[in-house]
């Protein structure tokens, strides 16, 4: 048994196209370790170069967002299910550019 | 005003919902409704709120149709190709529902003039495609009371919000910045699904429709989930983060500002 966790559309290239994956560890920031091992590149894109949760990404325990918790600190274990939300931008309004 | 033979026609299939009915249909007539953007998710939620005779809609958005838009940008045909979205949009909705005025702005939503534009409308509905323009929708929409829906959509999926400023959860309780420029891949490279855009931007017509109504529970306080590649929906709570920069306790943004573009030059 392992931690399910859930990764976002836009990073599922980083996962072989996989939208869960399992990993281990004890706290949100270990699991994370771990999800960067598995998956080379994906660690940048949810947290910044200080390890720090990036502030446009949120990350939920079993349906609770961490920042309500103990932040990267929140404990998890087996069975847990755990997702990795970005906000999205896309919707094709070109305010700038033409997409 | 009561309705007329043709319209009790038109609307005849929400007209027999008990939750609708003719106080429902008028009330629509009156509202007003802004959408941002007349792109992939604008183009599915402006075709069903001119469908179900939302009286006034506006339509914004600078750029002109683009060949590339058509696959998932369906208020615009092959016709089009070269002349404003606002105005094709226009074009489309009224030929669809005469009934329906629709007001196109061909204009860039910007910290200037996002307010003055916002503040005619009952409900904001916001399908841009930068971080710049959804911050500074949220923030308007908040500092002026406005109901906001939110959606996005990139690859195979996609997200949908709706915020009831002060009593819900915002865009910003839930994402408190954006990303820095360079840190997300450049829209061009995003690509997405035609399909899943509607399957979305329905939803953020429908939510449009339920705050409108006060019907059933919009999606406040949730943020609603869909991944096109297995089809499934979910959503996770989200709650007002009382340290929220524009509707929190103690609020830092007051008046309008806007982010640099994350995408320009990119072009």
């Amino acid at each position: 048994m392992a931690i399910t966790v859930r990764i976002p559309t836009p990073l599922q290239r980083l996962t072989n196209g996989q939208g869960e994956v399992s990993c281990d560890g004890k706290t949100v920031t270990e699991l994370l370790g771990d999800l960067e091992r598995r998956y080379p590149g994906i660690k940048e894109r949810i947290c910044d170069p200080q390890g720090k949760l990036r502030r446009f990404v949120n990350v939920f325990v079993n349906e609770e967002d961490i920042r309500f918790l103990q932040g990267d600190q929140t404990a998890v274990k087996d069975g847990d299910e755990v997702s990795i939300i970005p906000a999205i931008a896309g919707g094709s309004y070109s305010g700038h550019v033409t997409v | 005003m009561t309705l007329s033979k043709e319209q009790i026609l038109r609307y005849g299939r929400q007209l027999i919902l008990p939750e609708i009915g003719v106080a429902g249909q008028q009330q629509l007539t009156h509202a007003a409704v802004l959408i941002i953007g007349a792109g992939g998710l604008g183009s599915p939620a402006a075709f069903y709120l001119a469908a179900a005779g939302v009286g006034t809609i506006g339509i914004i958005d600078p750029e002109s149709v683009a060949l590339s838009n058509l696959h998932r940008q369906i208020l615009h045909t092959t016709e089009a190709v070269g002349s404003p979205k606002a105005r094709s949009a226009q074009a489309r909705l009224e030929a669809l529902n005469p009934h329906v005025t629709v007001i196109p702005i061909q204009e860039r939503l910007s910290a200037a003039n996002a307010a003055d534009i916002l503040d005619a409308y009952d409900v904001v509905v916001d399908g841009s495609d930068n971080f710049s323009t959804r911050y500074l929708v949220n923030d308007a929409a908040v500092l002026l009371g406005k109901p906001l829906i939110h959606g996005g959509v990139v690859h195979f999926g996609g997200q949908v919000m709706t915020i009831l400023p002060r009593q819900g959860a915002c865009f910003r309780c839930v994402f408190p910045e954006p990303p820095p420029a360079g840190s997300i891949p450049s829209c061009q490279e995003a690509g997405v699904v035609g399909a899943v855009a509607g399957i979305l931007g329905s939803l953020m017509a429908h939510e449009t429709l339920k705050v409108l109504l006060g019907l059933g529970e919009p999606v406040v306080d949730r943020l609603f989930m869909f991944d096109g590649m297995t089809s499934r929906v979910r959503d996770v709570p989200v709650r007002r983060n009382t340290q929220c920069a524009v509707c929190g306790e103690q609020p830092t943004i007051r008046t309008l500002m806007e982010l640099e573009p994350l995408c320009a030059g990119t072009a």
